[in-house]
């Protein structure tokens, strides 16, 4: 680590010697953004809610979710659209067609990536891989081992983009399928315990794969009031370690904000989930500066 | 290697170093109403209308009659609705079961929270299935002792509430709350006797706090969902007609 820095450090200078004066202006013009829109347990909601419903009347809606992804697009070309599992079940649009909708939109949309929720199972480990060839995005899940089932090669365990020139690992994270999703329902699926998967998976992106960002998309829950040991989105970003932010669901918790956690070294984690149905966009704008100091605790955030 | 070379190399390293360099400085967080302030996309608002349009044509397509509104609230221990819903998941379910293991299910206990919506006087629909019955629970058979079976008449006593039964059980309750009857078919609950219970497989895993359902000889899994029931039960009615009955009543003195 301090050789490499040495050496960007000395290409720097003599790069600085060659072309004089030039070299300050550029780096100024190099700061970069890159914009993360996130939805969560969006449970077939591809209609707004109606005028008439008691609680999120006129909310929500994909066709309307698009615009304002595009306008948002068109303002920062470097714009990931994750989703954190529980695409499926919720309104008939699922009972009809089975997800093929679901995964038709989300295409269109240009989703980049999501994780596999357990609703997504209730039409079967089966039904979700019959839906596969209308999801031009992929999915990625760590913990879930799918070896001996149809899903098998089709889930990645993270997937690395590279955003004008910033390198951003995403890992995916599932719940604990037993009693919570019939075993006829995800048959073979392996679930591991998502500490210790996280832990190896920040390693392998942080260290092994030097990426800039570390981001969990997660469905394993924001926290569980009444048993807080369990392992939810909160305990994850306490005990891991080079993971700068946790995108979660299946709790449906709708945060007005995003949580600022501190990891097992002491810096800053954000955790954020949007609730559910598509009533809201999560946005995190990452900002990058060359050759700047950060803090000891990491980057500024503005919530 | 020219001038020129190594301009062009100092360039390059200059490029790359400036990506190595970038530091996270700043992170901006918020959410995003999606709202009728946001415009409709008309791309994917055309694409779902056909898928739309099928959906509702079909939930909306009539499959019965109500001749009145029924509702979970109009009786202490046994309802209208209810009595229709555990009658149906036994007209329904006991083809099914009955052709898969050549038995006939006994009787049916599902849950008065299980009704989701009340039934409303006019034209049934699919959507009226979905609106009674949203969740995806599904029909399951579960092989019962005699002994359990008069644990369940217990815990219906002691809960009071009209969880739905279906027609082939009847429980009287005396006047201070106990059973003081309980027959399936005509017939006394036989202690050593094996019984085929139909419920749903939220209660099954002991859901409401039932906990009768364990240990239990055998599970039949239908694969029928409790909304599926209801639909396939509407199309063969052309006009419901639920009664409020005597199968689980409480005796005044």
């Amino acid at each position: 680590m301090k050789r490499r820095q040495f050496i960007q450090q000395s290409t720097a200078a003599t790069a600085l010697v060659g072309l004089g004066g030039l070299g300050l202006q550029s780096f100024s013009a190099t700061a970069k953004k890159i914009t993360i829109l996130h939805t969560n347990d969006v449970h077939s909601h591809i209609d707004p809610f109606g005028p008439d419903d008691g609680r999120n009347a006129n909310k929500g809606g994909v066709a309307r979710r698009a615009t304002l992804v595009d306008s948002i697009r068109k303002e920062n070309p470097n714009t990931l659209l994750l989703d954190a599992g529980d695409i499926f079940q919720g309104t008939p649009y699922f009972n009809y067609y089975g997800g093929e909708l679901e995964f038709k939109l989300m295409s269109m949309l240009k989703y980049d990536l999501a994780t596999i929720g357990n609703h997504d199972f209730d039409n079967g480990i089966d039904g979700l891989y019959a839906q596969l060839p209308h999801a031009d995005f992929e999915f990625v899940s760590a913990n879930y081992d799918f070896s001996n089932t149809v899903m098998d090669t089709h889930v990645k365990p993270y997937k690395i983009f590279v955003k004008d020139g910033i390198k951003i690992g995403i890992f995916g994270l599932g719940i604990q399928l037993e009693g919570l999703v019939d075993k006829n329902m995800y048959k073979e699926t392996v679930y591991n315990s998502p500490i210790e998967i996280a832990q190896d998976m920040s390693r392998i992106l942080k260290e092994e794969q030097s990426c800039d960002l570390v981001i969990c998309l997660s469905h394993i829950g924001y926290n569980y009031k009444k048993y807080p040991d369990r392992v939810s989105d909160l305990n994850l970003a306490r005990a891991t370690k080079d993971i700068d932010l946790i995108i979660g669901g299946h709790t449906h918790t709708f945060l007005p904000k995003p949580t600022i956690e501190k990891n097992s070294a002491g810096k800053n984690v954000l955790v954020n989930q949007v609730g559910a149905y598509g009533l809201y966009l999560g946005k995190i704008d990452f900002y990058f500066e060359p050759g700047k100091d950060v803090k000891a605790d990491g980057a500024s955030i503005i919530v | 290697m020219t001038i020129k070379h190594i301009l062009k190399l100092c360039l390059l390293l200059l490029i790359f170093s400036c990506n190595n360099d970038s530091h996270l400085t700043k992170i901006e967080g918020k959410r995003l109403d999606i709202d009728e302030n946001i415009a409709t996309n008309q791309t994917i608002e055309d694409f779902i209308k056909p898928y739309r349009e099928s959906v509702n044509k079909n939930l909306d397509s009539v499959i019965s009659y109500a001749p009145d509104t029924y509702s979970k609230s109009d009786g202490e221990l046994n309802t209208a609705i209810g009595n229709l819903m555990a009658d149906a998941v036994y007209d329904e379910g006991n083809i099914v079961f009955n052709k898969r293991t050549g038995k006939n299910i006994d009787f049916v206990l599902l849950n008065h929270g299980g009704i989701r919506a009340i039934i409303s006087k006019g034209n049934i629909t699919p959507r009226t299935a979905y609106e009674v019955m949203p969740f995806e629970n599904s029909v399951v058979v579960v092989a019962l002792k005699g002994e359990q079976v008069l644990q369940m008449m217990t815990y219906l006593s002691k809960a009071k509430r009209a969880h739905p039964v279906s027609r082939q059980l009847q429980l009287t309750l005396n006047k201070n709350g106990d059973v003081s009857s309980a027959t399936v078919n005509g017939e006394p609950i036989n202690k050593e006797k094996a019984y085929y219970v139909a419920s749903n497989d939220y209660l099954y895993n002991g859901g409401d706090r039932m906990t009768f359902f364990h240990p239990n000889d055998s599970l039949y899994v239908l694969d029928y969902k409790i909304r599926n029931v209801l639909i396939d039960y509407f199309k063969k009615k052309d006009t419901l007609n639920p009664k409020r009955d005597n199968r689980f009543i409480q005796l005044n003195n």
